[in-house]
């Protein structure tokens, strides 16, 4: 045979092919614990320094936010309203209120349009599609610790004793985080196919800061079954607890405010429920999100 | 190659149901529970299999909505196959565009290791391959440059370093040759090549027929959701051409004139039983005598000797030029009328006129089962070469019969003045 070029050699084979596995479409979460972590820990932390970096002022900014929305309440509720009127450290309660409120209201303010914000993403790689709900929590929870240092400095500054008891706010962060997630998950979710969820979403987010026992306290309310439909809310039920272990020991804790008794799993069970559905949901949601986009 | 299926898609079916009233809100669907939404049925892809096997570069092309991108983000698992089965073996890269995650207001340090955490790496072996990542790119100088402030030309070198970098042995592309400066998309083609040598898998959709018959050792032709044709990326090519100019689609029937895998370049599996051996190819002048030059105008005469190792059903046997930069410029095919018997030989000549310019070509030979696309006999991609020699001046490839006319005219001037 005349000048048969060989072949170019192939690779060594391989010593037996890969495992083949089958190709599902995309689902809520899969694809390994480990980069399913490293994907929500990448992103959340990106979206964090570019808001924190991307301008000198960066944090301050953020910071602002509350502590102005704190100005205003305070000199409303306090001064003009007097509702602060015989609480004790109400100026630091109401600080601390609106910065946990603020955390919730960031997350999923930001998770109504996250998974849209990330088109590219979700339309052009395989990857989980639960990071993003919850990179977009850990970005605003990230922001909520910082702010949680701001609020102890001034704690301690007013003059609030540190207590053992303070140990009990990352419990209470935990449990709010997890009930936040399964409300991202619902609304990320959910917009993808109704856009009206933004406007219904803003409403309720409103009326949940008013409802929730931020500038004003238990005591307020008459009667224990009014109390015990105000603490049904999770989230009132974190700040009726956060108040008690943190900021004022003689004020009730969520127990003792719904009366005693098991009424505590209540906001508990709420929480967990909201989870659960926001979960399946979204899990549900997940193989068509791309197409729907 | 390797020699096992990387990739298995059978019967994958998508459909796209389009509601002619979409419920926007939730108000809507509030307030109207029971309106059924009227749906258009939009079938991207119908009854699609075929099969890659590991270290090829398969290409898949189609016009405009023929489907191609649905079928690779089905592949990709970005959608969710309706039914059939997608089965991938390998490590597959998850993204199926260059770039992807790529945010502008960071740096090119900080967007490279997103980028690779992104597509699988954990962050510790992101920033343990980040120089050769920024070496492969040639971008060391612009490091700490935020993103938005690179040409697209420099982002794409970047993310193809990623890309090559990512570990994966299946790489799904779409259409990334289309950015870049001519320097760059040299060097793409170049990893392409090297890819191509490392027995990575390469799925690429394209509508560029130049690089899938310049890469693709098998091509797919989908045409309204449906495989078309597949086989050859040159006939594939053609097929396409045909497809986008020529609007009665009817008139050529698909798949039963136009054959044929002979996958250039691919080495048959090893351990597979030779069925049919190529065993000469050669090159004659007019007077019938084996030359390895020939003068520009002279016929040549193109011969090829094949034998069957095995009783064969009658196989088809092409023959092709192809220019010193892998261009196929020739090619002609014919099959086989009986089946062969063990032993049996068959002499292919193909006699054509001379019209290639002055250069070194190669020839090249294949035999497939005739009307199976899926295999390869026997396969010699340079198995002879020849030179034409002449001393005209060319300024192409080929010479093509043509006629020249010059006329003068008077500047205009000329006339003014006058």
């Amino acid at each position: 045979m005349s000048a048969v070029a060989a072949p170019p050699p192939s690779q060594a084979p391989l010593a037996a092919p890969p495992p083949a596995r089958d190709i599902t479409g995309p689902s809520a979460l899969g694809g390994g614990a480990r980069r399913f972590a490293n994907l929500t820990w990448m992103i959340a932390s990106t979206d964090f320094r570019l808001t924190y970096f991307g301008s000198v002022l960066g944090y301050v900014w953020s910071l602002m936010r509350p502590v102005l929305t704190f100005g205003v309440m305070f000199l409303v509720f306090s001064r003009a309203l007097k509702l602060g009127h015989g609480i004790r450290d109400y100026p630091v309660l109401l600080l601390l209120n609106i910065m946990l409120i603020t955390y919730f209201q960031e997350a999923t303010g930001a998770s109504v349009t996250a998974v849209l914000n990330r088109e590219s993403l979700v339309r052009k790689m395989h990857f989980p599609r639960m990071v993003i709900p919850l990179a977009t929590v850990l970005t605003a929870a990230f922001n909520a610790v910082l702010n949680l240092f701001a609020v102890f400095i001034f704690l301690v500054a007013y003059g609030v004793n540190p207590r053992w008891s303070w140990l009990g706010l990352p419990l209470l962060l935990v449990l709010l985080t997890a009930f936040t997630c399964g409300v991202s998950m619902l609304l990320s979710s959910l917009y993808v196919r109704f856009r009206d969820v933004g406007q219904i979403w803003s409403v309720i987010s409103q009326v949940l800061f008013y409802g929730s026992l931020v500038f004003f306290t238990i005591e307020r309310i008459p009667g224990i079954g009014l109390r015990r439909l105000v603490l049904m809310n999770p989230i009132a039920a974190t700040l009726q607890q956060a108040r008690h272990w943190i900021v004022d020991s003689h004020a009730p804790s969520t127990a003792q405010a719904m009366g005693g008794g098991l009424w505590w799993m209540l906001p508990l069970g709420i929480g967990a429920l909201v989870c659960v559905i926001g979960l399946l949901v979204f899990n549900h949601e997940a193989p068509r999100i791309a197409e729907r986009l | 190659m390797s020699g096992y299926v990387a990739i298995e898609v059978a019967d994958v079916e998508k459909t796209f149901r389009l509601p002619r009233q979409q419920i926007h809100t939730l108000k809507e669907l509030v307030l109207h529970p029971l309106r059924r939404t009227e749906h258009d049925e939009l079938h991207a892809l119908e009854g699609i299999s075929f099969t890659v096997e590991a270290g090829e570069f398969f290409g898949i092309v189609g016009r405009n909505g023929s489907g191609k991108s649905t079928l690779l983000k089905c592949l990709a698992g970005i959608y969710h196959a309706d039914s059939g089965r997608i089965r991938i073996a390998g490590r597959l890269a998850p993204f199926i565009e260059l770039g992807v995650g790529f945010n502008p207001d960071l740096t090119a340090r900080d967007n490279v290791i997103i980028s690779a955490v992104m597509m699988g790496l954990t962050p510790r072996q992101a920033r343990h391959r980040f120089d050769e990542i920024i070496d492969f790119a040639e971008l060391r100088e612009f490091l700490d440059l935020k993103l938005k402030n690179y040409s697209s030309g420099m982002q794409v070198r970047l993310a193809f370093a990623v890309m090559v970098q990512s570990d994966s042995d299946i790489l799904l592309i779409d259409e990334v040759l289309a950015v870049g400066d001519a320097a760059f998309q040299q060097k793409c083609l170049d990893v392409f090549y090297r890819l191509r040598e490392e027995g990575r898998t390469i799925v690429l959709v394209t509508h560029d027929m130049a690089t899938a018959q310049r890469f693709c050792h098998r091509a797919m032709l989908l045409e309204r959701g449906k495989i078309d044709l597949s086989g050859d990326p040159a006939h594939v090519a053609r097929r396409y051409l045909e497809l986008n100019f020529d609007h009665h689609p009817e008139a050529t029937p698909p798949s039963t004139a136009l054959p044929d895998t002979d996958a250039s370049d691919s080495p048959d599996a090893e351990g597979r039983l030779e069925r049919a051996r190529i065993l000469d190819v050669w090159v004659e002048d007019d007077a019938g005598h084996r030359v390895d030059s020939l003068g520009d105008g002279q016929r040549i005469h193109l011969h090829a000797l094949v034998e069957a190792c095995a009783p064969l059903e009658p196989p088809r046997i092409l023959l092709w030029i192809e220019s010193p930069e892998g261009t196929r410029v020739f090619g002609a095919d014919s099959a086989v009328e009986s089946p062969l018997a063990s032993g049996e030989q068959v002499h292919m000549h193909v006699d054509l006129a001379n019209p290639l310019a002055h250069n070194h070509y190669s020839i090249g030979c294949s035999l497939t089962p005739d009307g199976s696309q899926n295999d390869i006999l026997a396969i010699e991609p340079k198995a002879a070469s020849f030179m034409v020699y002449s001393t005209a001046v060319h300024h192409g490839l080929v010479l093509i019969d043509h006629n020249v006319e010059l006329r003068r005219q008077p500047a205009p001037s000329e006339v003014a003045s006058g």
